[in-house]
């Protein structure tokens, strides 16, 4: 029996080993019920030291490495403050007046929520924190943060940029954390595509890349589209920002579903800073209201200065429409008001009210089409001069030579 | 009574190292890999955790001493992933096993039979992992590239070698 050990006992260390990783294995695979849980007591201990042991090195080296950085884009950035300080104040301002257009329609979309009982989370408290690591191996996408539970950090808080979502905590030790990140082939997060309001469910792959693959066809999902969370995992509150669509083709791996792969807002490959989600609340922050309000402001503001305008438009419009009108119909009475100026300041001085008769224009060309006026036809000769006309009965002032009727000469142009 | 005889190759060539270098280079190697990783994504190809197995194991020409090295760096590298524990520490104990195995066969100092084990285990690596994950694990999604994997045993026997003659220096003659 000895004998038997000592010849196979290289085998038998690698077969123990081996057996004793396997039930291991076994064990941790049954306790998360669900992809990407937290660990047991037993398996956390274990990450626990490791963590323990090598985070120290990570904070260490990223510190230098941070100093290095900073120190230098301190410098960077002091060279161009001047400039970027006035873009940032025209951005400002050209934002308040995007964030003013669209104060009404968030007003009214909150009171549609309110009568309809719908229960928004709004983020309300993050804490920032530091990438200090990752887990040294490209099939498992996860990073190390500086933050864990002294700081108040617990598991399944969702972890974001200003740019979009990064992932979700799964190990919460005292000083660090570890943050599942969404293009994990273990992750998962609920989404929504914005235009065509389709719900589906975000997942990981091992090349890094995510990717909606519980969809059917659908003509309307088009490349370009956005992705943002929908709240129902839990996790994410509704409507961060995920991702544009990338491009959509038939999953070889589940037919008939579609693979629609998700290019992140965020940069998952380099990442420096993140925000971990630590409330949420069912109103919009004290800020953002205040911000809401001041928009509210700036729209009403903006709503009465175009109405003025309008307004003012309209009046001066109307005025010279109707000294159009009045200069069309009656010429005379503005040719009368230029040549009475004079008698104006006269009357204005304290005389006699000066009431002016329009007095019609005199004719361009004679009346030829009035009855009795024009000649017989059988008094006509063809090709002779008219007769003379008979004087206007009206009085009207007498044409002079140059009105006189002229025979009529065919146009060349004719 | 037995006489001693140096005839086989384990016996001429068996080497140990003090114990702050195997206890060290381990650590530093995980440190490494993460930090390298953290510097560029593309880095993360890079396995060095692995090529420290390989390298403790070939050198101490000890089946049992290369499996329990290899499963302890396999599980240290584990701890720090999202994976359950035992994935990295299975296959390297594999790899720790079949490397010392060889080097009592043959002269692993040769710079050609490095690049050619290097490179083989960094494949059998990815067969070993793609295994564990698809058949114990039943990850159904789990695919392996094979070209990524070919590119990857490339850039592992490139950083194998200085590795190796960098290490070659802690070596201590038995």
């Amino acid at each position: 029996m000895e004998s038997f050990f000592t010849r196979y006992k290289n085998v038998l260390v690698l077969v123990a080993v081996l057996l004793a990783q396997t039930i291991s294995l076994a064990v941790q695979v049954k306790r998360p019920v669900e992809s990407g849980a937290p660990d047991g007591a037993s398996v956390t201990l274990l990450r626990h030291w490791v963590v323990g042991t090598v985070t120290p090195f990570e904070g260490f080296f990223h510190g230098i490495g941070h100093s290095v950085r900073s120190g230098w884009a301190n410098y960077i950035d002091l060279r161009h403050t001047r400039q970027q300080n006035h873009d940032l104040q025209d951005e400002i301002a050209r934002l308040r007046l995007e964030q003013a257009a669209m104060a009404e329609d968030a007003i009214q979309g909150h009171r549609l929520q309110a009568l309809l009982g719908f229960q928004e989370h709004y983020v309300a408290t993050t804490m920032a924190a530091q990438v200090i690591g990752g887990s040294g191996s490209d099939t498992s996408r996860v990073l190390y943060i500086d933050k864990g539970s002294n700081d108040g950090l617990k598991p399944d808080q969702a972890v974001i940029t200003p740019d979009g979502i990064v992932g979700k905590l799964r190990d919460v030790f005292p000083r660090t954390s570890q943050v599942l990140l969404i293009n994990d082939q273990t992750s998962g997060a609920g989404v929504l595509l914005e235009t065509t309001r389709t719900r589906g469910i975000l997942r990981g792959s091992l090349p890094g890349q995510i990717q909606i693959n519980n969809l059917t066809p659908d003509a309307r999902i088009k490349p370009g589209e956005q992705v943002l969370t929908s709240g129902g995992d839990q996790v994410f509150p509704r409507g961060l920002k995920v991702g544009t669509i990338e491009s959509i083709a038939p999953d070889p791996d589940h037919q008939p579903y579609t693979l629609i792969r998700v290019k992140p807002s965020a940069n998952l490959f380099q990442l420096e800073e993140v925000l971990v989600i630590t409330g949420t609340q069912a109103e919009l922050p004290a800020v953002a209201q205040k911000d809401l309000k001041q928009a509210a402001t700036t729209a009403e503001e903006q709503a009465a200065a175009k109405a003025a305008a309008e307004e003012a438009a309209a009046e001066a419009a109307a005025r010279t429409t109707a000294a159009q009108v009045v200069a069309d119909r009656l010429p005379s009475l503005s040719d009368d008001k230029d040549a009475n100026a004079g008698d104006g300041v006269k009357t204005a001085a304290g005389t006699t009210p000066h009431s002016s008769v329009p007095k019609p224009l005199p004719a361009l060309h004679p009346d030829r089409y009035t009855p009795g006026v024009t000649p017989p036809a059988s008094a006509l000769t063809p090709g002779g001069a008219n007769p003379a006309q008979p004087s206007r009965p009206v009085s009207a002032p007498a044409p002079s030579a140059e009105d006189k009727p002229k025979p009529m000469t065919p146009n060349p142009d004719n | 009574m037995p006489s001693i005889s140096y005839t086989s190759r384990r016996e001429l060539e068996q080497h140990s190292f003090p114990p702050a270098v195997t206890l060290l280079v381990p650590v530093a190697a995980i440190v490494l890999q993460v930090l390298i990783s953290k510097l560029s994504w593309r880095l993360g190809i890079v396995d060095l955790p692995l090529i420290v197995t390989i390298f403790f194991a070939v050198s101490r020409r000890s089946p049992v001493a290369g499996t329990l090295t290899g499963m302890t760096i396999g599980l240290l590298q584990d701890a720090l992933t999202a994976q359950p524990i035992g994935v990295n520490g299975m296959a390297k104990s594999v790899i720790g096993y079949i490397a010392a195995s060889i080097g009592v066969q043959v002269d692993v100092e040769n710079l050609t039979t490095r690049l050619l084990m290097n490179f083989g285990f960094s494949l059998l690596n990815s067969l070993l992992l793609f295994l564990i994950n698809r058949r114990l694990l039943g990850l159904q999604d789990f695919h392996v590239l094979w070209v990524h994997e070919l590119i990857r045993a490339c850039v592992n026997t490139v950083v194998a070698l200085p590795v190796f003659l960098l290490l070659d220096r802690t070596k201590r003659a038995d």
